[in-house]
This record gives structure tokens, sequence and C-alpha cells, in this order.
């Protein structure tokens, strides 16, 4: 990072995500989750995915609220029944394995409002974790529309050149380009 | 042998997911920032990974369909719920800075942002639920195309579009890898 050109937004980002340790290659990574896929495919043929177990879960989350008949009631969730399943069980080792190699290299710690967003927005933290809130709602409730997100969608149904999962990919890229140029653009 | 029981398949799938997990710690996509960066096309972390997962998982499981020891878990093609839900899901990771699984894990590695976008996911799947019935008679209605493959699609073999695939994301790294370390320099 000897370069000219590092924009102040650029050394506001550095800190964190360049001098942290034990970082790895995009490439290796990417490769990494191509080799996982593998396993899965063999060993459980359950592809990678997220959000059928987090609607799963949701289903969970809002039998405590409105009362379990009318979570049984609705068409999705009779579909989709909360349980400890391979898919939910999945959804913990996943949180679980980022805690862990955060943990492992020191780079566990508290952030309320990651640099990008605070160089443009304001520090404000309420204003962060409101559209943090707007935005993860927008992604779930597309995720499922889609019949699955980035992983489900982009990486499992893209390794198999499905139609949905390309569809899919290239939707939200072109609409994440359109709306992250809308959100940074400077007048 | 394979595959494994549901029994012994519940205990393997806290360990793959871990490693999913791990490797997007690694791998820097549980950081806002580069996530956000690469819509801003200022960083090309997510697409080097995603492509390469694509690429490496793809070739591999087409080998291992091919002699027996895989099959395919295809999807519908349902091109008004694919379509209009990546749009919408562009938009919501352009604002949340994440997707769900990076979401997920990102909120366990202490950003608490990420934490409140998780809230914010089992409110959208709710609203999902309630949204369903509607959804199931118009956007999931207007078109699909089945179970179907862009060599279904095309006419063309599989194991030609797989070797297209590897021609274009290998082209595209070497440019990506050249320009960046032209911009760097």
């Amino acid at each position: 990072m000897s370069g000219v050109a590092l924009s102040p937004l650029e050394l506001a980002a550095a800190p964190r995500s360049e001098a942290a340790p034990s970082r790895w290659n995009p490439y290796l990574v990417g490769a990494g989750i191509g080799v996982l896929s593998w396993l899965v495919f063999v060993i459980v043929a359950t592809p990678i995915g997220i959000t059928t177990a987090g609607s799963q879960v949701a289903g969970g989350v809002a039998a405590l609220v409105l009362g379990a008949e009318a979570v049984q009631a609705n068409a999705y969730w009779a579909r989709h029944p909360f349980r400890l399943d391979y898919g939910t069980l999945f959804l913990v080792g996943t949180a679980l394995g980022g805690m862990v190699s955060a943990l492992a290299r020191g780079a566990f710690r508290v952030e309320h409002v990651p640099a990008v967003w605070a160089e443009r927005f304001g520090p404000s933290i309420g204003k962060r974790f409101a559209w943090a809130f707007l935005g993860g709602a927008l992604i779930m409730f597309a995720s499922r529309l889609a019949n699955g997100c980035t992983s489900g969608n982009g990486i499992s149904q893209g390794l198999q050149l499905a139609v949905v999962g390309w569809v899919f990919f290239a939707a939200m890229f072109v609409s994440g380009l359109a709306t992250a140029w809308l959100m940074f653009r400077t007048r | 042998m394979f595959p494994v029981s549901k029994d012994v398949a519940l205990w393997l799938a806290p360990l793959f997911g871990f490693a999913f997990g791990w490797l997007l710690e690694r791998g820097r996509v549980l950081d806002y920032n580069v996530i956000v960066n690469q819509l801003r096309l200022r960083d090309f972390t997510v697409l080097k990974i995603m492509l390469t997962a694509i690429l490496v998982g793809g070739v591999g499981v087409y080998a291992l369909v091919e002699m027996g020891f895989a099959r395919w878990h295809l999807r519908d093609a349902n091109l008004g719920g694919a379509g209009l839900g990546g749009l919408l899901f562009g938009v919501g990771m352009a604002i949340y800075g994440y997707c769900p699984g990076t979401g997920l894990a990102a909120a366990a590695t202490g950003r608490t942002h990420a934490l409140v976008g998780v809230l914010g996911m089992i409110a959208g799947a709710i609203a999902y639920a309630f949204a369903f019935d509607w959804l199931r008679g118009t956007v999931l209605a207007w078109s699909n195309l089945g179970r179907v493959t862009l060599a279904d699609v095309t006419g063309l073999p599989l194991w030609a579009l797989y070797a297209a695939l590897a021609v274009v994301a290998v082209g595209l790294f070497a440019a990506l890898e050249r320009w960046q370390a032209r911009v760097r320099a």
C-alpha cells in the first residue's frame, strides 16, 4: 500500500481491514468454499445455504410473539417449520466459525459504525442501526422471494449453472452497484 | 456410505457451518467496508471469492456427479422471484453492507450493527411469511422454467459451459490483478 492515491476513506478503512494479520488470499478462500461444496454435496447431499433455515428461525421467533397457532396456520411456515435440523445447525456453525476465526487472530472487537459508513453518513450509531435493520429486513425478504441468498442461490445454484442462480447473481450485482452509487455519489 | 444418515448429518452441520464462517472471516468479507467497497468498485474481494467458489465448486461437483458420487440439487428457475428478489437483495445489501451469511457471522465478531441487521432479517422473514399467499398468486406465478441449467437453455453441453466459465473467470482475474497492480503503483 505504498501508493499515492489513497483517499481519506481508504485510510480510515485501513487499520481494520489491512493491519490485521492472518488474512487469506481471496482466491484461496473462494477455492476453500468450492471444496467445502464438494464435501457437502457428497457427504450430506445438502448444498450450502443460509436463509431457508433463517426463515425457520424467524418462524420460531414469531411463535413466541404471535403464538404457535398463528405460525402453524401460515402457509409459508407450514412448509418450513422451526426445528433444530441440518440447516439451523449449519447457521450456528457459521456464526461460531466467524467468531473463533476472529478471536484466533485477535480481531474480535466491538464495532457500532463501520469506517466507510461513518465517512459518508456520520458517526451516529442510531442512524447506522436503523439502516442496518432495514437493509437486513430487505435482504431476508428478497432471499425468500428468490428462494435463496448469495450462498444458496449465488454460489450453490450458480456452481450447478442453474438459471435461477445466475439470474439472481446478475440482478443482485446490478441493483447493488446502482444503490451503492446512489448512496455514495458526491454531488 | 454417502450421503450419511440424517442423524450423522446433524452432527456434521455445525462443522461444515464452522468451516464456512471461518473462511468468510479469513476472506475479509465479514468487514462492512470490504463488501460496500466491492459495490463501489474499489475492492474486488467479494467477486474474487464468489467467482472462484463457483468455478472450483462447479467443476468439482460436475466431476463428482459424472462419477456417481453426488447428485444435482437444482432449484426452480422462477424468473419473477429470482429477478425481483435479486434486485431487492442488491438494494438491501448496499444498505446493510452484508448478505445473510456474512451478516450473521459478522454479528458474532463483535459488530453490533451487523447484529441489528440480523434482527432486521428476522423481521424480513416474518414479513415474507405473511406476504407469501399474495406473492404466490402474483410474482411467483409469472414465469417458472422449472429446474433448468444454462445447458438446458442454451443447448450447449455442461462441460463446454464449465470450460467457458473457467476461461472467462481466469481472464477476468488476470485483468483485475493487472489493473489493480497498476492502480497501486
